[in-house]
């Protein structure tokens, strides 16, 4: 037994040195400027994790948690929260395979097994050199070009497993290896496509805001603002535009939600946590057309009454960060944000924020937890964010997709927006194309388009003259179909009409030659492996989902196996505490729907090992 | 203030319920229905996490969390239906899939709300495996607490507590998913973090994922040395908290039981810690009175409740000024015992083994602080002691709850011993000493006497009323013949961190502040038995008022004996010698 008496002090823990704790508090300080007053433990834990070599060592992070004021052991609950930060010691270079839907179907599991042989480790290991970090991570946002990996802030596509030796060498060499390999771009008009959110991206200079504006860029906030805000949440109202972020909450209402509160403060906050896998759609508009979210803010902010505005950017997304902080830097030059925008009296401004590495931060409460420099667990609701949000304010919540919306629908009027689409569902959708098909990429259809339009007219078919295996569409938290499905209009009563997920609009194609049950098993640890941990269903309910898959995939299911499956399923819709949980189940459900016989076959062909003696 | 009724129909029955309350308050205050919850601990922790009081609410997709979830005007609530006890069943399951299947042997089985749980809920069988590859270590690094990872639920209620009612946040929860756990900064230990051991975290555990260090069987083992002399001492709140472990209604007094049993079980004598108490009233009542004189550092703070003397030593060392160097009651018992009463006695002090029961784990930790060696550092001269002889002044603690185990053990009917008393010299006591156990008590006692030393007259109403009961902040002026002093108590450390701010700030307006570390101070400590009832502690402090208005002497500076030790031993209060045996210095902890 140690007595203790004085503070103990670890073992093998260095103490900092005076210039260190100088230029952790140099640190801090500049977060505070960055954040007009307020702080953001992400991006001062990445900057803090960049000068120690890719981890935060225990002194530091104490002496962080010391500057920020916040306890230790809260802190760490933050850091260890977040995959993209470390306190374990990592390589110089982190190299994050991304193993989500997308990049499974394109040869993940083959590209893990490359890296693991090249380098000689395990995932979450280092090589002994101190050279690279090899880590797992859920949908990078890259599944127009999967297989894909990042290298610390560099993305690589298209990846076969022989162009890995010379990825890893240039690497170790220092060259910058150019990594424009995972550019999704985005092609000429294709027939049927109609584009309103993607109707500058890949046409203009992302970082220029003068070709913003040379295509009317700003002139629906000029008309915004020679209008009252009620005047403006009505159009929005009157459009019917939906969420486009996967829920389809009438957007216009949410807005009136917000307009009709009163507070000292109000937020307006652009949720591109976009995380979803098969999804990125978000990314080509940040990265492609920046300042329509930028515009499209400031107009939401006027519409409501907030002065301040947010964008919470997942942290992979380095250069959507890079552009949308560009693009509000140039727009403040400008006098389109700030103090008295364009002298109407408006004064609004926009900050950035950066994601570190968790799906569950695109629920609307665990993005606004994560902002305020917690976990990102979710909030029970109601009160929901339009009442009680970010620090505790009416806040306004809405997708990069839906606001990138608003400036076309107040320039030509509710009534052209509601002319595009389906009755349920006005507007176009931009579905995120990806897997065992011709053209992968993002395509914009009006509301109603089938999925054989989607992947044979956009898509171009099922690669070297396959058959379709099974579509998932929505992405992990939407559904699984066979083809049956191929002719069905897509819009937000599809789910309520077929068992159809739209979500965030991920079209993911699996020839026949996938087997479903090793993808299911991938969707089941990306459950697993997301899930915050807070509540009991989701947190230990879906690692018993994917015990059960993978008890299936090896063939050693007991015979109370899929009523096992079949009870946790509604479990988790049925107690999950958010969103997370709820939608986990989709994908299984609906693959024990369309594809009972793969689950029977499996049972059928399993031995239970003999039970060895547990405790 | 009105609050608007709504009706909420329950279970087919209509009940009028006041707007605001969760379902889970409508359904068991109102309805008589008992939702089963484990993450719920009311005002302090309302998470939502275990998903144990699920209902289901018409018109909603999914079932509800009763405790979160409030009432509504129409709502219509099921709180037993299949789907409801299903999903509450299989979530039970799920926690139970990977928990240590070992309630035979683990601390907690008799009072495991998860345990009892799973009763009520009917689970017979898990059907889920275990998920989880390893066992994890234990957290061993305190001397107070030890921590089971693998039988903690996720609950969080030990969080909630440390932070909002301790503002100590020594642990979070740290990962993610099912890697999740309750932990210190990176993992380090209760023991080398802000810890300060005053084990409310193991009061609200509901599994046994927290215990206090075991020191029962070093206990048993001295008992059964020939060799040594083992004496005991027991808390003033400790008396009447024991009952409870044998089944007597809170807030009974087993003072008499209590010293029975232990004397049963091979004690040689069987003392009060309400005996130093009284000298503690001496010692800190003249540093009280020295600091007015002299114009010393005002406000003096109390001493005693070592919880919080390592909190004012981690976050507020700028403050140590102000704390008594008094020794707590405990340690002043151990000290004295093995120099007045072994000197006395005749006995070699490296015999006597001081045992202390106490309704705290704190005093775990404070009696292995280095300062705690008076007695050898008296004796090492006289008897010429080598260095590796040294020894602690007192040498174990058993908190209330590990007494009761050990009486157990020993296989005594506790509720039908007789009565008795507590041995001479060091087993009489006064009023003021028992309510020690009290928040305000120590407040109290030092008024009592403050006032007549001070003012040469008799107090003529001994109850300071405003002191008294369970607000977390208490302040009055007492008028000492002329001289207004101002004082304050607070208990719990949340309300202790509001008066020590004002300090810092220079603000605080008071002369003597008391703070207890506990809710409701020593009463509610964390070495208490767990209690559900959401009234023991005004049962408790019932008790301790009872005990104190039954006592023939209440005043600290009468009671015969302390005067005798005085007279025989210390010469007067705040002699030299006795700040040598009964004084103590702090560090400060705030080093990172």
């Amino acid at each position: 037994m140690k007595v203790n008496g004085t503070v103990p002090v670890v073992e093998g823990q260095p103490v900092l040195s005076d210039e260190e704790k100088l230029s952790l508090r140099n640190i801090v300080e500049a977060d505070r400027t960055n954040h007009a007053g307020r702080q953001s433990y992400m991006d001062i834990l990445f900057e803090v994790q960049k000068r120690y070599g890719n981890h935060i060592p225990q002194a530091v992070l104490g002496e962080v948690a010391h500057l920020v004021g916040t306890p230790p052991a809260q802190i760490d609950g933050f850091v260890s929260f977040y995959t993209m930060l470390s306190t374990r010691p990592r390589g110089k270079h982190v190299i994050r395979v991304c193993t989500s839907g997308p990049c499974h179907i394109a040869g993940a599991p083959a590209v893990v097994g490359e890296l693991k042989k090249l380098l000689g480790i395990d995932l979450g290991e280092t090589t002994s050199d101190g050279m690279f970090t090899l880590e797992a991570s859920s949908c990078l946002g890259l599944c127009g070009a999967s297989p894909a990996l990042m290298i610390d802030d560099y993305a690589y596509g298209n990846l076969a497993t022989g162009d890995l030796v010379r990825i890893l060498d240039a690497k170790r060499s220092g060259w910058p290896l150019d990594s424009s390999s995972t550019k999704t771009t985005v092609k000429d008009t294709i027939k049927g496509e109609q584009r309103i959110v993607l109707r500058n991206a890949g046409l203009i200079d992302p970082e220029n805001i003068n070709e913003y504006i040379a295509r009317d860029g700003y002139a629906a906030l000029k008309k915004a603002l020679s209008m009252t805000p009620a005047e403006v949440v009505q159009i929005v109202v009157d459009s019917k535009l939906q969420g486009r972020g996967g829920a389809g909450f009438p957007t216009g209402m949410k807005w009136s939600f917000v307009a009709r509160e009163q507070s000292d403060e109000k937020y307006v906050i652009c949720n591109a946590d976009e995380g979803e896998p098969g999804t990125f759609k978000d990314r080509l508009i940040l990265e492609g057309d920046p300042h329509s979210i930028v515009e499209s803010m400031a107009i939401a902010g006027y519409a409501v009454g907030a002065r301040i505005g947010i964008v919470y950017i997942r942290g992979e997304y380095v250069l959507s960060i890079a552009r949308v902080k560009k693009a509000i830097s140039d727009a403040r030059a400008q006098g389109l944000l700030g103090e008295n925008i364009l002298g109407k009296g408006f004064s609004f401004d926009i900050e950035v924020y950066s994601g570190g590495g968790a799906y569950v931060c695109g629920e609307e409460f665990a993005l606004l937890e994560s902002i305020e420099n917690k976990r990102g667990t979710p909030r029970s609701k109601p009160p929901f964010p339009p009442e009680k949000g970010l620090f505790g304010k009416p806040t306004l919540i809405n997708n990069v997709e839906t606001l990138a919306n608003i400036p076309p629908i107040l320039q030509k009027g509710s009534e052209w927006f509601k002319s595009i689409g389906t009755p349920s569902s006005t507007g176009t959708k931009v579905f995120s194309l990806s897997g065992d098909i011709v053209n992968r990429g993002a395509v914009e259809a009006p509301f109603g388009v089938t999925l054989r339009q989607i992947i044979e007219d956009f898509g171009g078919g099922v690669r070297d003259g396959k058959r379709i295996g099974f579509i998932q569409t929505g992405g992990s938290a939407g559904t699984v179909l066979s083809s049956k499905y191929l002719d069905i209009p897509l819009d937000f009563a599809s789910m309520k009409a077929y068992n159809v997920s739209i979500g965030s609009g991920v079209v993911l194609v699996a020839s026949e030659d996938v087997p479903l049950l090793p993808f299911l098993d991938e969707v089941a640890h990306f459950f697993h492996h997301e899930s915050c941990g807070k509540c009991t269903p989701c947190r230990e309910g879906t690692l018993q989902v994917k015990a059960i898959i993978d008890s299936l995939v090896n063939r050693t299911a007991d015979p109370q196996a899929l009523s096992r499956l079949h009870k946790l399923l509604d479990l988790l819709v049925d107690t999950s505490f958010c969103g997370l949980g709820q939608a986990a189940p989709l994908a299984f459900d609906s693959a024990l729907r369309n594809f009972p016989e793969i689950f029977e076959q499996a049972l059928g062909e399993s031995h239970a090992p003999e039970a060895c003696g547990e405790e | 203030m009105e609050t608007r009724l709504l009706t909420v129909k329950i279970n087919g029955r209509d009940y009028q319920v006041p707007e605001g309350i969760s379902i889970l308050k409508a359904a068991r205050d109102y309805a008589g229905i008992n939702v089963p919850t484990l993450c719920y601990l009311e005002g302090i922790s309302e998470e939502g996490a275990c998903a144990l009081c699920v209902v289901e609410v018409k018109g909603a997709r999914n079932l509800q969390r009763a405790c979160v979830v409030k009432v509504a005007e129409g709502m219509e609530v099921l709180t037993s239906t299949p789907r409801v006890r299903d999903a509450r069943k299989l979530n039970m399951e799920l926690l139970l899939a990977n928990h240590p299947k070992d309630c035979f042997t683990c601390d907690k089985s008799e009072i495991c709300e998860l345990r009892g749980l799973a009763a009520d809920l009917g689970v017979r069988e898990v059907e889920f495996t275990r998920t989880r590859k390893e066992w994890l270590p234990f957290d061993e690094t305190s001397l107070s607490l030890v921590r089971d990872p693998n039988k903690c639920v996720l609950c969080r209620r030990c969080i909630s507590v440390c932070a909002k009612i301790q503002s100590v946040n020594a642990i979070d929860v740290v990962g993610r998913s099912s890697d999740s756990a309750v932990s210190t900064f990176f993992n380090a230990g209760l023991g080398n973090v802000e810890c300060v051991n005053c084990g409310q975290c193991l009061q609200v555990c509901p599994t046994g994922a927290i215990t206090e260090r075991d020191e029962i069987p070093m206990v048993w083992k001295a008992l059964g040395d020939a060799d040594k002399v083992v004496v005991v001492q027991t808390a003033p709140a400790v008396r009447v908290a024991i009952g409870e472990e044998f089944g007597m209604p809170g807030g009974t007094q087993a003072t008499g039981k209590m010293a029975a049993a232990l004397r049963r079980m091979g004690f040689a004598k069987v003392f009060d810690t309400d005996f130093t108490a009284d000298l503690t009233i001496m010692e800190e009542g003249y540093e009280l009175i020295g600091r007015l004189k002299n114009g010393g550092t005002l406000p003096l703070i109390t001493s005693c409740s070592p919880g919080w003397v390592k909190f004012a030593e981690t976050f507020f060392p700028k403050v140590l000024d102000h704390v008594s160097s008094c020794k707590s009651p405990q340690q002043m018992f151990g000290t004295v015992t093995k120099t007045y009463w072994a000197e006395k006695m005749g006995i070699d002090p490296r015999k006597v083994v001081v045992v202390s029961i106490m309704p705290c784990t704190a005093k775990k930790f404070e009696k292995e602080r280095p300062e705690m060696k008076s007695a050898f550092h008296y004796w090492k001269d006289k008897m010429g002691l080598r260095d590796d002889e040294v020894f602690n002044d007192v040498d174990y603690v058993l908190t209330t709850r590990e007494a009761a185990q050990m009486i157990r053990e020993a296989g005594l009917d506790f509720v039908h011993l007789p009565d008795e008393d507590f041995d001479k010299p060091l087993g009489e006591s006064t009023g003021a000493a028992v309510i020690f156990g009290a928040t305000g008590g120590v407040m109290e006692a030092a008024l009592r006497t403050a006032y007549e030393v001070v003012t040469g007259k008799t107090l003529a109403k001994l109850d300071f009323m405003d002191v008294r009961g369970l607000e977390g902040i208490k302040a009055t002026d007492v008028d000492l013949d002329g001289t207004t002093l101002k004082v304050a108590v607070a208990n719990g450390l949340g309300n202790a961190r509001v008066l020590m701010e004002q300090i810092e700030r220079g603000e605080s307006p008071y002369h003597f502040i008391e703070i207890m570390c506990c809710p409701g101070g020593c009463l509610g400590g964390g070495g208490q038995p767990i209690s559900h009832d959401p009234d023991i502690k005004k049962k408790r402090a019932s008790a301790i008022y009872r005990e104190d208005a039954g006592k023939p002497i209440r005043k600290s500076h009468e009671n015969s004996e302390v005067q005798q030790i005085y007279k025989e031993f210390f010469g007067e209060p705040n002699s030299e010698k006795a700040h040598h045996l009964l004084h103590t210095e702090y560090c400060d902890r705030s080093c990172k």
